[in-house]
């Protein structure tokens, strides 16, 4: 029981990342975390030995694009959370911010097997495959699906004006 | 000397940071040669870096109460202990109720049916899928040995149904006690951690019956007998799921 709890909660903010990047709501995204952990728990049993992280972010994962159909399926979307602002922290600058709150509205615009794939290997550090494993798929899949999102999250921010109409921010060229 | 071709997949692995430093430094002085390619992943790196920034705050979040993980498996056990204590009262009740083992018979007729073989194809499902340590006595590389000796101890030629179309693979299997007798359990894996259990058993009653769904504690099942053989497919599987794999297996158990 405890051994359950030592290797699991550590993992939690993790996966918070992970759903809230995905759905773009705090409050959805923590009820999609904490089925996850209701599901992990009763099914600890039948994890295989030393594959927990991307065991908990297939758990996750899956529950989040059943989410997505059924909501899909019923013509509703969840509401995208207004206070990412505050979110990203009062310190950061204001310019850092702008250019923070663009990058996940591009991310956001990206088809969702795209995004999650970006979002497990670039921003949760997993291996290829592992992200393989979390969304069962043969790792070239990942890997051609990485390098589509790339592409295009680069262009997106390459050529804002292009791509999106209503985007105002004007990036200054980053570095 | 000859250097293999830097790939795409090499370039996204040195934004990812996950190259050998060898081949690092050879896709490095590949960028060094070609300032297109070097730009292109610099943005890359770039955008990795800001989506990374961008994000890091929500780790460093305070949990809110109903993410308290020792509170999600506190709430879990006290769910699941009251279903095991009712589970073993109803055997207990069930047995002494009865007086004991010596009108055993008078039950025969209806105790043997499908309904009783499901209901213990879904106790041993409770019992020995969640088992980590050794959910099967012999394995399936043994297969062989596992068919000789359940066959031996039913007194019938035992069969056991590839599942491998399906995407489930034997684990293997073990004898079980039943109160009409013993009864052989198979149990397959997907490799994602759903496991099925197949039970079966020489029927007293009921010899040969068409499929039936059952279900109950967050199990589903499909049991049938065909001549005079009974068996039961049970799983953590939506039972629309489960339906064309008991197909399946009935199939293949027919054919042989």
């Amino acid at each position: 029981m405890n051994d359950m709890l030592l290797s699991i909660e550590p993992l939690i903010p993790a996966l918070r990342r992970y759903a809230r990047a995905l759905v773009r709501n705090s409050a959805t995204a923590d009820d999609l975390v904490q089925d996850c952990l209701e599901r992990a728990v009763s099914r600890w049993n039948q994890r295989r030995e030393g594959e927990l992280r991307p065991w908990l972010f297939a758990i996750l994962h899956n529950l989040a694009v059943s989410q997505f159909r059924q909501l899909a399926a019923r013509g509703q979307h969840v509401g995208l959370d207004a206070a990412t602002e505050r979110d990203l922290g009062q310190d950061a600058v204001q310019e850092k911010k702008l250019m923070y709150q663009d990058v996940l509205d591009r991310l956001a615009r990206l088809p969702e097997d795209q995004r999650s794939v970006l979002l497990l290997v670039a921003v949760e550090d997993l291996s290829y495959a592992e992200a393989a494993k979390v969304l069962n798929i043969p790792v070239g899949t990942v890997m051609s699906r990485l390098s589509r999102a790339r592409e295009r999250l680069h262009q997106e921010l390459e050529e804002p004006a292009k791509s999106a109409p209503k985007g105002p921010v004007q990036l200054r060229s980053v570095k | 000397m000859n250097h293999r071709p830097i790939t795409e997949d090499d370039l996204h692995a040195y934004v990812d940071c996950v190259l050998e430093p060898e081949r690092r430094a050879e896709v490095a002085a590949y960028l060094g040669g070609h300032p297109d390619v070097a730009e292109r992943i610099a943005g890359y790196t770039n955008e990795r870096d800001l989506m990374r920034a961008a994000l890091a705050d929500i780790a460093d979040e305070p949990l809110p109460p109903q993410l308290n993980l020792a509170r999600i498996i506190e709430n879990r056990r006290q769910r699941s202990w009251p279903a095991w204590w009712a589970i073993a009262a109803i055997l207990l009740i069930s047995i002494s109720g009865l007086g004991g083992w010596e009108i055993r018979g008078a039950m025969q007729p209806s105790g043997g049916g499908l309904a009783a073989l499901a209901q213990e194809a879904a106790y041993s499902y409770g019992v020995y899928a969640p088992d980590r340590t050794r959910p099967v006595e012999i394995k399936a590389s043994d297969s062989a040995q596992l068919v000789q000796w359940v066959s031996s101890r039913l007194q019938q030629p035992v069969k056991v149904p590839d599942l491998t179309d399906a995407g489930y693979r034997l684990m293997g299997g073990r004898l079980i006690a039943t109160s009409n007798g013993p009864a052989a359990m198979f149990m397959y894996d997907d490799d994602r951690g759903s496991r099925l259990v197949v039970l079966t058993r020489p029927m007293q009653t009921e010899q040969s019956a068409p499929m039936a769904p059952h279900s109950g504690d967050g199990v589903s099942g499909f049991a049938w007998a065909d001549g005079g053989m009974g068996y039961s497919m049970v799983g953590q599987v939506a039972p629309d799921l489960l339906k064309p794999i008991a197909n399946e297996a009935r199939k293949q158990l027919r054919a042989i």
